[in-house]
């Protein structure tokens, strides 16, 4: 273990902090600090964007793609820990271009000459997001569609221009000649803060961040120290210090585990590491089932995805993470670990109450494994007030497998947002167990439904409205999957109804 | 004076764009700080309505960090910050009105510190609970208001409903909503020489603020100076509400001899202020067998919270745009603003406009339901008559004519372009055969009067500087908040001088050099502050003429300014800077004031009659939507939009401020939605729910439609003589994505076989829209 300041890339060289407290955010070091202030702060907790910056790491084996050696992704500065930069590169909107010497990056001049900015307040942000598209574009020449534009920056809000001119600004953007980060000095910093060795971070203002970089190593840290409070993403935890204002004296960070970031097939089953990337994890699972790709989308944004983990969502158990209720449908374990032992968990399992799950103390979340030879038909729905970003008032993750003799041979339905955990429904699967897959049983499984679930009335909606939202959702289920004349997801979500011709 | 190189009229970046890009556009967080700066935070009611028998203020003093506690009974003078009436306490005294009003500041060494020591209010704040009002329509039933109901009447419209033919009566409601500017409210307060302050403030009224400052100090305005550059976003919610902040920066300044910042994280800036009033509507139209309204009655009841604030004006306008498009011959329109424990609302963009307008909207879109026409059909059958009209159908029920009537000619355009009628037909064979998913198509106009109803604030000063090189500096007393005004005021500046648009330079807002301004608000920035510009830079330009004239011997009348260059009759032509270092050796003033105020204005509040509006601004929408009726949730397909911006000066930042408007608009009438803890006698009844962008939804850009058409209108002009003629584009367009609620109510409809009238309200969230289907299927 090695005491010693937080080292990180910033604006070309390696700089050293030992000042700061464990839980100060990149953005106050950024804007309070280091006096850059390009960086906004709008909300204080990951949801408007114009905090973004660019984090760069050394590739960590978790399938993301690579920019010239270096994994470049978004991240919402105001959750982030400065101490969770420790070996990474932090790019700011001031890194990108302009000022003195520099002209405009061609993201910058497109977003000028488009119009993209009118208070300008969350420009810093829209110009981050559309830059690291812009780096993984060009690096292998490509360039998103429209669509893709759009759902690259569904964690900036704008207030003033409705979007239109920066999608614009981001097509225009590859008109210019490319401009490519140069990465080999990035990298090669990188390469030389690189160290096997556990990171402790014990600043004199109080408080300590260890941060172990192997799996044994970070279980033997969990098992001395029980109390240490887990720290994969921030994305949740960042908002217990911003807002609520809580202390974290002692912090265990898994993010700087390669080995936990993996996400891989194997012996049947796909193992999403549990400090694999929210983004990394959907993208693997929405390969393997396409239909699961709009609840991808739309869970959290851009930046919450890349640095949440999807073993935080599952672990923290909110009774609206999205991750939960689709895993539950896939039929995912849990692999836990506590020391050297290593026990096995089926997810629908794991959460005994409200934020509580059968975690021992000690113990912690290695990987969720999710089998990945299933003859069931998967479908995920999410119903919230908005496509993007938003908190789940139903999330649904729904399989079903249905014999040859057209019966129901089994079916797993994972609902969240309707009691105090993510959990199955039993009952309702159990009515259609046995049965053809046909109306009478689809009205059987609602009715069933009806008296599984008692949830809450709250700002995302009435307990009567969820009830029947999830029942209609069955519906919905049935009516893409029954033997008998499926409709297609075109007939039955307004998120794939085809894009009218301009007239 | 004729240009080869335009000015106005065409599109240019925003002013500031450059360093929007680069980060490096300072907003008010973003200004140096100076050594020994303290940061302040606010403790906050944390209850909806009680008697406040005191703060245990030595509690938060021994907290780490902290240097002072600052309560009502440390305002040296008034404690007041109330714009119109003055009932709005900077810091609670005596009784606390909602939860979330500041009680007391925590002056600290740092931010955190400050908002540590703050947090702690609901164990130091000691309150005897009140009874809470926490609903307009209980406060109505109460009859509490913060002002006395106002009434707009027009003939008899009891005896025009009991005639007709048919006859309707309904309720309706539309949600409020909040600015979600960027960026949030800030003040920097820094103590000058001789009780002098400087508060820098992120603002839409630098003047109010002074004056406020001012008064909360004891000392006279000229002792306060207010500046502001640039707001990130403003929406109306900077007009009267940054006064709290910018006093209590102030207030701890002054009181430890520091500069003071107080910056209100998201959540305390949702719960402190206030945002666009919720409306209740009750009404009753009669009307013939096509749908021509005979005569209307409205009673509106907005959530005015807990003071008057702008609740006032902002119900007058309401009233003035119930008739948005439309000829209502025998109208009675009735307001109440209702008392209630929440925040104060305030202004946001439309001020009351759009809550007024959609109302007609609403009763017409049921009109036709009834009459099984084409809500188009109906809405355009009772569009004003022409301007030359005789009959009286081109006359508001306030009694203003309307001069330049196009919302005939530009709906028959946008019903071409955007082919309303094959597009409805496509529609109906959709909604045919689709099982779950049905569409809906909806087009609605826009009429929106421009000037402040109140005349007096009608008025605007510039001052314009030409230095011995030829730059010029110009300073106004309108704000940038990201509409623009900058830029178009530069333009104005840049085309009068016949100089590149890069020799004008634009600077902060600042009460030390314009004084007494009036708010940038009610979308006039551009009209009046333009014309400010222009008078100032007229008048340099004029003196520098005749100079010319007198220095070459020429007619004053040949001498020309144009692209930088100034043509001197047929004696010679020179750059702009070589005159102007003449004009300067001949001891000619080179910069000057300047000021405008509209013409022909008047407003009398009793009857509620008059011209308060210099002209009005029109607009129209199609948007085609498609909804899932097994969720409620819906998606917008297409909009097309076309807009009247006069002449427009800059095309491009009018289109934005058109298409921003829009999907500001749209989120208004369909996700974002405000949700209050319930009066049920928890500790937390009053709490807004929604007080982060987490809980309260804003579009984002997969909410901006895959085919969004805008355009401005073709012969746009302006009877009145505005500035280069153009038209006010900050507010009208607000209401375009009226089209977009009547779309999905279209679509509900047609879920019903089109056999019920939907009972939708805004804002039409998923439930909201999935209770209106169960409505009109269950029937």
């Amino acid at each position: 273990m090695s005491n010693r300041p937080i080292r990180f890339y910033f604006r070309g060289a390696v700089v050293e902090v030992d000042d700061v407290a464990t839980t100060r955010t990149v953005l106050d070091w950024l804007r309070e600090d280091a006096r850059c202030t390009g960086t906004k702060e709008g909300c204080n907790e990951g949801d408007c964007g114009a905090c973004t910056v660019v984090v760069g790491e050394l590739p960590a084996g978790d399938g993301r793609e690579v920019v010239g050696g270096l994994k470049l992704t978004t991240a919402n500065a105001c959750i982030q820990y400065l101490p969770m930069l420790d070996g990474k590169a932090l790019f700011t909107v001031e890194d990108v271009g302009g000022g003195v010497e520099r002209p405009l990056h061609p993201v910058q001049r497109a977003m000028v000459d488009c119009h993209g900015s009118q208070c300008g307040f969350c420009t810093p942000g829209f110009v981050m997001s559309l830059w690291a598209t812009y780096q993984h574009h060009v690096a292998r020449g490509a360039r998103p569609s429209r669509q893709a534009l759009a759902d690259a920056l569904s964690g900036n809000l704008c207030r003033c221009t409705g979007y239109r001119p920066i999608l614009d600004a981001g097509e225009r953007m590859f008109d210019a000649p490319a401009a490519a980060l140069d990465t080999g000095p990035v990298v090669a910093a990188l390469e030389g803060l690189r160290s096997e060795e556990t990171f402790r971070y014990a600043p004199a203002c109080g408080g300590e961040l260890v941060a172990p970089r192997t799996l044994e190593a970070l279980a033997a840290e969990r098992l001395a120290r029980p109390d240490a409070r887990l720290l994969a993403g921030c994305t949740d935890i960042g908002l217990w210090t911003n807002k609520q204002l809580r202390d974290l004296p002692a912090l265990l960070y898994v993010g700087a585990v390669d080995a936990l970031k993996r996400v891989e097939a194997r012996d049947g089953v796909l193992s999403i590491g549990a400090g694999a990337s929210l983004e990394a994890a959907w993208r693997a699972l929405a390969a393997r089932w396409p239909a699961l790709t709009e609840v991808w989308l739309r869970f959290a944004g851009v930046p919450v995805r890349n640095a949440g983990t999807m073993g935080g969502n599952v672990a923290n158990g909110s009774p609206i993470g999205d991750s939960a209720p689709v895993l539950m449908a896939l039929d995912a374990d849990l692999v836990l670990r506590r020391g050297d032992r290593v026990r096995r968990l089926p997810l629908a399992d794991f959460y005994t109450g409200y934020m509580q799950n059968r975690l021992e103390p000690g113990e912690l979340l290695q990987a969720i494994e999710v089998p990945l030879e299933s003859a069931a038909q998967v479908r995920a729905y999410k119903i919230s007030k908005r496509f993007d970003c938003d908190i789940s008032a139903v999330c649904a993750g729904l399989a079903i497998e249905i014999g040859d003799d057209g019966r129901v041979r089994a079916a797993r339905f994972g609902l969240g947002g309707l009691a105090a955990v993510v959990k199955r429904a039993y009952a309702t699967e159990a009515a259609v167990v046995g049965r053809p897959w046909d109306e009478a049983t689809l009205l059987s499984a609602q009715q069933a439904f009806a008296g599984e679930f008692a949830p809450l009335t709250d700002v995302r909606g009435s307990a009567a409205w969820r009830l029947q939202v999830a029942r209609n959702l069955l519906r919905r289920f049935w009516l893409e999957t029954r033997p008998d004349a499926p409709l297609g997801a075109a007939d039955v979500s307004v998120w794939a109804a085809r894009e009218p011709e301009a007239p | 004076m004729k240009n080869r190189q335009q000015r106005v009229g065409v599109s240019r970046p925003h002013e500031s764009a450059h360093l929007h890009v680069t980060g490096s556009a300072p907003f008010t967080d973003d200004l140096p700080e100076l050594a020994g700066t303290v940061h302040l935070a606010l403790g906050l009611s944390p209850v909806a309505h009680g008697r406040l028998l005191g703060v245990d203020v030595e509690a938060v003093r021994a907290l780490p960090g902290v240097l002072a506690v600052l309560t009502a009974a440390d305002i040296p003078g008034a404690n007041d910050c109330g714009p119109v009436i003055h009932d709005d306490p900077i810091l609670a005294d005596g009784v606390v009105h909602y939860l979330g009003q500041p009680v007391f500041a925590v002056v600290a060494t740092t931010r955190e510190l400050a908002r540590r020591a703050a947090a702690r209010a609901r164990e130091v704040v000691r309150v005897e609970p009140l009874p809470a009002l926490l609903t307009p329509l209980e406060a109505h039933a109460a009859g509490r208001y913060v002002l006395p109901p106002m009434h707009l009447v027009r003939g008899d419209a009891r005896a025009a409903i009991e005639t007709a033919p048919r006859r309707l009566s309904g309720t309706f409601e539309v949600g409020g909503q909040e600015q979600f500017y960027l960026e949030g409210h800030i003040a920097y307060a820094v103590p000058r020489e001789d009780d002098g302050m400087l508060v820098q403030c992120s603002t839409q009224h630098p003047s109010e603020m002074q004056h406020t400052v001012a008064h909360c100090l004891g000392v006279a305005s000229h002792r306060v100076q207010v500046e502001c550059r640039r707001m990130g976003g403003g929406f109306g919610g900077k007009e009267s509400q940054s006064a709290v902040f910018a006093c209590i920066a102030a207030l701890a300044a002054r009181k430890l001899r520091r500069p003071a910042k107080l910056r209100v994280d998201r959540d305390d800036d949702f719960l402190v202020t206030g945002r666009r009033h919720c409306f209740h509507y009750e009404y009753e139209v009669g009307y013939d067998d096509d749908g021509r309204v005979l005569g209307a009655e409205l009673t509106m009841v907005s959530r005015a919270g807990y003071s008057a604030d702008l609740s006032g004006p902002v119900m007058t306008r309401a009233m003035c745009h119930f008739d948005n498009a439309y000829w209502l011959p025998d109208v009675a329109i009735h307001g109440y603003s209702a008392r209630t424990n929440t925040q104060s609302n305030t202004a946001f963009r439309g001020f009351g406009g759009p809550q007024g307008a959609i109302a007609i909207e609403n009763i017409l879109d049921t009109i036709a339901r009834r009459l099984g026409r084409d809500a188009l059909d109906v809405r355009r059958l009772n569009f004003y008559g022409p301007s030359d009209a005789t009959d009286g159908r081109n006359v508001t029920p306030y009694g203003q004519p309307i001069p330049d009537n196009i919302i005939e000619p530009l709906t028959r355009e946008l019903e071409a372009v955007s082919d309303y009628r094959r597009r409805r037909e496509e529609i109906a064979a959709y909604n045919a055969t689709s099982p779950v998913l049905k569409r809906g198509l909806a087009l609605t106009p826009v009429k929106f009067g421009i000037s402040f109803n109140l005349v007096h604030l009608n008025q605007a000063g510039a001052l314009v500087h030409v230095y011995t090189d030829g730059s010029v500096l110009v300073n106004h007393g309108g704000t940038e908040m990201g509409q623009g005004l900058n830029t178009k005021v530069a333009q104005v500046v840049a085309h009068e001088l016949g100089v590149d648009f890069e020799a004008v330079r634009v600077t902060a807002t600042d009460t030390a050099k314009v004084a007494n301004t009036s708010a940038t608000a009610a979308s006039t920035g551009s009209d009046l502050n333009g014309k400010a510009a222009e008078d100032a830079a007229r008048q340099i330009r004029l003196r520098l003429a005749a100079f010319a004239a007198e220095r070459y011997g020429v007619a004053a009348s040949d001498v020309r300014f144009a692209d930088g260059r100034v043509t001197v009759g047929a004696v010679k032509t020179m750059a702009f800077r070589e005159l102007v270092g003449e004009a300067y050796m001949g001891r000619v003033q080179l910069w000057s004031d300047g000021f405008y105020a509209t013409p022909g204005l008047s407003w009398d509040r009793e009857t509620m009659q008059g011209r308060p509006f210099f002209y009005f601004a029109y607009g129209a929408a199609v948007s085609e939507v498609v909804v899932d009726t097994l969720t409620g949730e819906w998606r917008l397909l297409a909009a097309h939009v076309i807009h009247d911006a006069g002449r427009s000066l800059n095309p491009a930042i009018d289109i934005g401020q058109i298409e921003g408007a829009f999907i500001q608009g749209m989120g208004w009438l369909t996700t974002e939605e405000l949700v209050w803890h319930p009066n049920d006698g928890s500790s937390r009844a009053g709490l807004l729910l929604t007080h982060a962008p987490s809980t309260y939804k804003i579009p984002t850009a997969n909410d901006c439609p895959p085919v969004f058409d805008v355009r401005l209108w073709k012969d746009g002009d302006n009877v009145s003589d505005t500035i280069h003629r153009s038209k006010a584009t900050g507010e009208p367009p607000l209401l375009l994505p009226f089209a977009v609620f009547y779309a999905i109510r279209d679509a509900i409809s047609a879920a019903g076989g089109h056999r019920v009238d939907p009972p939708l309200t805004a804002p039409a969230t998923s439930e909201a829209i999935l209770r209106a289907l169960e409505a009109v299927t269950s029937s």
